[in-house]
């Protein structure tokens, strides 16, 4: 009885590091150009099947694993020239649809060039559960949780430490403060996509190991990203963070004790409650309208 | 004293008469295309579609909102009419109309808070409670069927049994000539006008003494009511439903509807629902790539025709005719 | 007949005081005028008088009826009107169109009445639709009524915010800057315009930079500088305080009469 809420403890940071990483794709991407990119979920899932592809080819996981995240991150330039780019300007409804679209798409496409069944890519350091006080833990777990926090802090260094990092940041405080100081910021947008592609991909990676992949892991995925992102402050990374987590264990938790069937209800239930309650969120990045 | 306005269209131009009675044409003539059975069904379904459509088009394309939920509201209206007419015995009909009130109220309650959002967080507002909505549906297993879904009586009027494709043709026909013309109606009042202010600019219909949130909160209600009520002769017509309808892609397949055919169209909004409800059943044939083909045109429309395509068509027509 | 009351009123933005206690009354029937240096707080005062923000202390009271911290729809419900510096026209009707739907007020017939187009509505839509006309043609765009909104000059967009805020029979219409982009002839025009509506009855407030029109149809002028109140009285007591003349009419070493 005492390894369970420890289970579910450790179950909850990995679905919950899953999760900040998609938030953070949200929010770097709705940080540069204030859309909500629906098809962030599908980077996760191309990260996972371009991974089973590329280890099907004999090639080392490493590599492997580099090439799905350059898969991904081509996809999500691709995604921001021809799609979002064109249309800036456009009201909320438009960019919304066009998003949607872009997943339906590129799930459409995933059908094409992979199939719609699930494929398991083998674990990074083998998949021989860890005892520990009771709890039974992946390998994989640990590496969903330490490559998590690895690339928090990448993060942290690129975005204080390096120019590109500082004018993506910049832009998100104020867009034409930042143009006035020469910051290009349709290469700011560009550099964002990748970035948001990148870190979904790895996350798709990691996690594919675990819960397995296929063509459509990517919706679900995306939508609890997204609850994460708006539970911790649509906008703000420490808050992706701390709202990816706070999701997962939530879930973990709520499974475990009340109901695992509604398991997820619990991240759109989340949603409703913050957006009510809230809207800006644990750690709320957003300025409030300027009337 | 009051002259007819020289400037006013003549009534078979003008949308309520004219379109009105085109429409009418329209389905009346349509069965002589129709081959077979299957035929009829897809024209049933279009209908169906449509009616939601048309509904929601008032709330999206006129009121200037958004709701990724609405067939959260479709699934609750066939739900609530199948398990009434089944497991409570009510009349079709009855079971139906108190189903729709029920779905009105919930609208209502829900409809307040959630209207206060704007934008983006209204997008996915709509987007969590239709999800919700729909994943309570496939869980309540025993009460629902869960994910496989429950069968539903036939609808009976009055002892007469509304049964086979034909004769639901005319069924859902008149009932989408009743939704377009109630939604005419709505948009050439006082409050359509409210509602087109406000997607302008919120600030003056205010001053103007427009309470927004309750004409906000008026026609989210009302759309909510024509999903419901499209989703409980859903029910009826198919004899059987899954939570499938209530899904976040059904939702989102609606909205594109509505966008595709015009914002700010009810025809438009028929138009929208006829062209992606046949679409699919077009690419059954290579079903594979029917995601890819949606997508696309979704993507498509969007950063081309961001008005929609009635519209655009009807602009590209009137400049070709000078 | 209408008496708005102001009683220290106060409007902070972050610590900003856009407006600061604030005390004065419109007297019903007559032309006011509301004028200052850029950033004396006069469109926010225009705010909160049309209730579009909330204040932040302070009364505000029609004919003795409250009116502080009601939704702006209420205060229109009042009997308050406006127009806005900034065109808040609905471009996506026709100038007619526009007019109805400021008169929404003095239309309902209710909700199944709309959907089911019942004769009852038929009328009333008649009566708006023949209303609005004339107020179209008070405005002097009788000739415009279905022109789009969005095609209109920028001059007649602001006659046709006049007529739309006209359309609800406001007993005060406030105008923020009605003048504003307008030549000479025009700002006569809009002169006329007033003088017109308050040999009508209606109490007009007025927030304009165009001395001319302001010393020629006003009645009664309230100075606002840096939010508080600088001076008011009578158009001949306004021109010639030396506090006006500095802060506003441009400093003198005598106080002399400041060009009309």
């Amino acid at each position: 009885m005492d390894g369970q809420w420890l289970q579910f403890l450790a179950s909850g940071l990995t679905a919950g590091s899953i999760y900040a990483l998609v938030a953070l794709g949200f929010s770097i991407i709705f940080n540069a150009s204030r859309v909500i990119n629906f098809a962030q979920g599908e980077f996760v899932m191309i990260g996972g099947m371009s991974a089973v592809s590329l280890t099907a080819t004999g090639m080392p996981m490493p590599v492997a694993i580099v090439g799905a995240v350059l898969i991904a991150g081509v996809v999500g330039l691709l995604l921001e020239r021809f799609a979002v780019g064109r249309a800036r300007k456009a009201d909320v409804v438009t960019l919304i649809i066009i998003t949607i679209g872009a997943s339906i798409f590129l799930r459409g496409l995933a059908q094409l060039v992979w199939d719609k069944r699930i494929h398991a890519l083998p674990p990074l350091t083998g998949d021989r559960p860890i005892e520990f006080f009771g709890a039974t833990i992946l390998p994989q777990s640990l590496w969903v949780i330490g490559v998590t926090v690895a690339i928090v802090a990448v993060l942290f260094w690129f975005f204080n430490r390096t120019l590109l990092g500082k004018a993506m940041l910049a832009t998100s405080y104020n867009r034409m403060a930042a143009q006035l100081v020469g910051i290009e910021v349709r290469t700011v947008l560009f550099a964002s996509f990748g970035l948001a592609a990148a870190l979904g991909a790895i996350a798709g990676v990691l996690i594919a190991p675990i819960t397995f992949t296929s063509y459509d892991t990517g919706i679900m995925l995306g939508l609890k990203g997204f609850a994460a992102a708006i539970l911790g402050g649509l906008g703000s990374f420490p808050g992706a963070i701390v709202g990816g987590l706070l999701l997962g264990l939530l879930e973990s938790l709520g499974a475990g004790y009340v109901s695992s069937a509604y398991k997820d209800v619990i991240a759109f239930v989340i949603i409703l409650a913050v957006l009510f309650v809230r809207p800006d969120g644990i750690l709320g990045a957003l300025k409030s309208e300027r009337v | 004293m009051s002259e007819r306005d020289p400037a006013a269209p003549r009534w078979w131009a003008a949308p309520r008469t004219g379109g009105l009675a085109t429409l009418a044409l329209i389905i009346a003539l349509t069965p002589f295309a129709l081959a077979n059975n299957y035929f009829y069904d897809v024209a049933i379904l279009v209908g169906l579609n449509a009616i939601v459509c048309v509904g929601l088009n008032l709330l999206i394309g006129y009121a200037g909102q958004i709701s990724l939920g609405h067939a959260g509201f479709f699934g609750l209206g066939a739900y609530g009419s199948a398990l009434l007419a089944s497991r409570y015995g009510m009349p079709p009909l009855a079971a139906l109309a108190a189903t729709t009130a029920a779905v009105a109220l919930v609208a209502l309650l829900v409809g307040r808070p959630i209207l206060r959002l704007k934008g983006h967080y209204l997008a996915m507002a709509t987007l969590g409670l239709g999800i919700i909505i729909s994943i309570v549906l496939a869980n309540e297993d025993g009460i629902t069927g869960g994910p496989d879904g429950m069968p539903v009586p036939p609808l009976t009027v009055l002892g007469w049994t509304v049964q086979g494709e034909q004769v639901w043709y005319w069924v859902i026909g008149g009932c989408l000539l009743l939704a377009v013309w109630l939604a005419l109606n709505l948009i050439e009042s006082p409050t359509g006008r409210a509602l087109r202010a406000l997607h302008t600019s919120e600030v003056a219909a205010e001053v103007v003494g427009i309470d927004s949130a309750r004409q906000k909160l008026k026609v989210f209600v009302i759309s909510a009511v024509f999903a419901a009520i499209a989703g409980g002769l859903t029910a009826f017509y198919s004899g059987f439903i899954t939570p499938e309808k209530a899904s976040f892609m059904r939702s989102v397949e609606l909205v594109t509807m509505v966008v595709f055919g015009g914002m700010a169209s009810t025809f438009g909004a028929v138009v929208g629902a006829a062209v992606l409800t046949i679409l699919p059943q077009a690419l059954t044939v290579v079903k594979e790539y029917e995601m890819v083909v949606l997508g696309a045109i979704m993507m498509a429309t969007m950063i081309f025709f961001p008005r929609g395509a009635v519209p655009t068509i009807g602009a590209w027509l009137a400049r070709r005719s000078r | 007949m209408s008496g708005l009351r102001i009683e220290g009123l106060s409007k902070e933005f972050g610590g900003v005081h856009a407006v600061l206690d604030l005390s004065f009354e419109i007297r019903p029937g007559i032309v006011h005028s509301i004028i200052g240096p850029n950033g004396a707080g006069k469109t926010t005062l225009l705010n909160l008088l049309t209730g579009v923000y909330f204040a932040s202390s302070g009364r505000i009271s029609l004919d003795g009826r409250e009116l502080t911290g009601l939704p702006t729809h209420a205060f229109a419900a009042a009997g308050i009107g406006r127009t806005f510096q900034n065109l808040q026209i609905f471009f996506n009707m026709s100038a007619l169109e526009n007019v109805m739907t400021g008169r929404h007020l003095r239309e309902n017939c209710g909700l199944l009445a709309a959907l089911m187009r019942t004769p009852r509505l038929v009328r009333a839509e008649r009566d708006c639709r023949d209303r609005a006309l004339e107020l179209l043609r008070f405005v002097g765009l009788g000739g415009s009524a279905d022109a789009a909104a969005d095609s209109m000059p920028y001059g007649a967009l602001k006659r046709l915010e006049i007529a739309r805020a006209l359309a609800g029979d406001p007993r005060i219409l406030l105008l923020d800057e009605p003048a504003a982009g307008l030549n000479p002839t025009e700002s006569m025009e809009i002169a006329g315009l007033i003088r017109k509506l308050s040999q009508a009855g209606t109490t007009v407030v007025l927030v304009e930079h165009n001395m001319r029109l302001v010393m020629d149809v006003s009645d009664h002028i309230l100075v606002l500088d840096y939010g508080r109140k600088l001076s008011e009285g009578s158009a001949e007591q306004v021109r010639n305080d030396p506090r006006v003349i500095e802060a506003y009419l441009g400093a003198a070493e005598q106080p002399e009469q400041a060009h009309a």
